[in-house]
């Protein structure tokens, strides 16, 4: 058994908050500098060298790449073996989510009530996914994640007969609906199998993978590079103001179902697709 | 290169209609943010015959909630938030004057149409380049609905600010235009 005062998750999670939303993946930028060379458009050339420049001075800067600053999604897995001290988990979360956004500048996005629409002033609640793990380590990832994107996301319950072309055309309808609205280029994530819910977190957590690997499965990433050629093709571009650069990434991700359906989620995420993630 | 239009405030009617869909501009002047529940209420405002919480004449409304300014700074991040969930929103503010809206994605067609039968311009700036765009704002000052935060109306002064005409105030549309030239 270890012992892990909760203030320390507190601060990783405020100091998470604001790195991740001052500095881009470097994975990421090193892929939208890579697709500048590659766009075939002047004006959406013109767009990832300012999306480039953007994101080179948000970290000089040390100000947010976006004044979306997302709502704070964490993906947390809690080893068996950790004992948690000092006070509640979730207060912790929440109490490094609130410093972080006031500490670092960030915008305050979230309304206590979806419906009367009044604002927490603080950011607060997180959207915490928890995973009990084996072991005696935290691990934490924050993903703030912007609502153009998020607005886009889309869940469809399919049937075990449409396959993986019905997944695919699924994708790329939704790609394609979202055309500009999502701030191309984007990263998708793809959410196959599960529950209604499970899809979901699914594709949210595909969003999580390095821009450049694959599925494992030979024929899932197969199915990614297909996804991401087709989106490609769509020729929305960067901004939606037309070029070859729809997507940076398309990643899939399964989880077993249930003999009567065929759940898929897509979960699109913008350029300025942020995550970091510390173990404690 | 491709050159650049110069656009100074306000933008009146015959300066919309020099506009030409996919022109890049730069924009000096003054401008006025709102996003969604500042578009309700100004809305609400009209309805009632209440004071605006600006004069809409030949103004630009940039969809925008910026992040909170460091020390020292002007504002925070400030690139534009997807323009059609102001859609229904906008067409009374058209009527009654306003020329000029800046924001990202497309418009529907009821917005265009009202564009086009007003002279009204649509730009588009880059989403998610906040840190860059900010460079252009030399003076912001909330000027109504600060209970709303971020959602508040700011008067901004802008230098320069970089956009592109995306839909121009004859209905041309670069959403549409471009996607299709690189669709395969
Ligand atoms: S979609 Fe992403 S880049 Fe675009 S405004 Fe929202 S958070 Fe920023």
């Amino acid at each position: 058994m270890r012992e892990l005062h909760v203030k320390e998750i507190e601060n990783a999670v405020r100091e998470m908050c604001i790195s991740s939303n001052y500095n881009l993946p470097e994975d990421v930028y090193k892929k939208l500098s890579e697709s500048k060379n590659t766009e075939e458009s002047e004006i959406g050339r013109d767009i990832l060298e300012n999306i480039i420049k953007n994101a080179d001075l948000a970290k000089e800067n040390r100000v947010p790449i976006c004044q979306d600053t997302g709502m704070a999604t964490l993906f947390i897995e809690l080893g068996q073996e950790v004992f948690l001290t000092g006070g509640d988990f979730e207060d912790a979360v929440n109490e490094g989510v609130r410093k972080g956004y006031e500490e670092g500048y960030l915008r305050k996005s979230i309304v206590r009530d979806p419906l009367l629409r009044d604002n927490t002033g603080d950011n607060t609640p997180a959207v915490i996914h928890l995973k009990i793990v084996p072991g005696d380590r935290v691990k934490i990832v924050v993903a703030p994640k912007g609502f153009g994107s998020e607005n886009m996301s889309r869940i469809k319950m399919l049937k075990p007969s449409d396959g993986m072309k019905g997944v695919e055309d699924f994708v790329i309808q939704a790609v394609s609906e979202a055309g500009p609205n999502p701030c191309p280029p984007i990263f998708v994530g793809v959410g196959i199998g599960g529950t209604f819910e499970k899809v979901a977190e699914t594709a949210k957590r595909a969003l999580l993978r390095n821009v450049d690997d694959c599925n494992p499965d030979p024929s899932l990433a197969e199915m990614e590079k297909r996804l991401l050629l087709k989106i490609n093709d769509l020729g929305i571009g960067p901004q939606g103001l037309g070029g070859r650069t729809t997507a940076i990434a398309v990643k899939v991700e399964t989880y077993p179902t249930h003999i009567a359906g065929l759940p898929a989620a897509v979960a699109i995420n913008c350029h300025a697709t942020r995550h970091e993630e510390r173990i404690l | 290169m491709r050159s650049i239009k110069k656009i100074e405030m306000p933008l009146t009617y015959e300066k919309v209609k020099g506009l030409k869909a996919g022109d890049m501009v730069e924009i000096t002047g003054v401008i006025y943010t709102g996003r969604d529940s500042a578009h309700k209420r100004m809305v609400q405002a009209l309805e009632k015959g209440d004071e605006m919480p600006f004069e809409l004449e030949d103004s630009i409304i940039y969809y925008v909630g910026p992040a909170p300014a460091k020390p020292g700074a002007v504002i925070g991040s400030a690139g534009p938030t997807t323009s059609y969930r102001m859609d229904d929103l906008t067409i009374p503010l058209i009527e009654t004057g306003l020329r000029g809206m800046i924001g990202k994605g497309t418009r529907s067609k009821k917005v265009i149409d009202s564009m086009v039968r007003h002279g009204a311009v649509y730009f588009a700036a880059i989403g998610g380049a906040g840190a860059l765009i900010a460079n252009s704002i030399k003076e912001a000052e909330v000027v109504a609905y600060g209970d709303l935060g971020t959602e508040a109306v700011r008067r901004l002064r802008v230098e320069g600010f970089p956009a592109v005409v995306a839909i121009d105030s004859y209905g041309g549309n670069i959403y549409d235009t471009e996607r299709e030239k690189y669709k395969r």
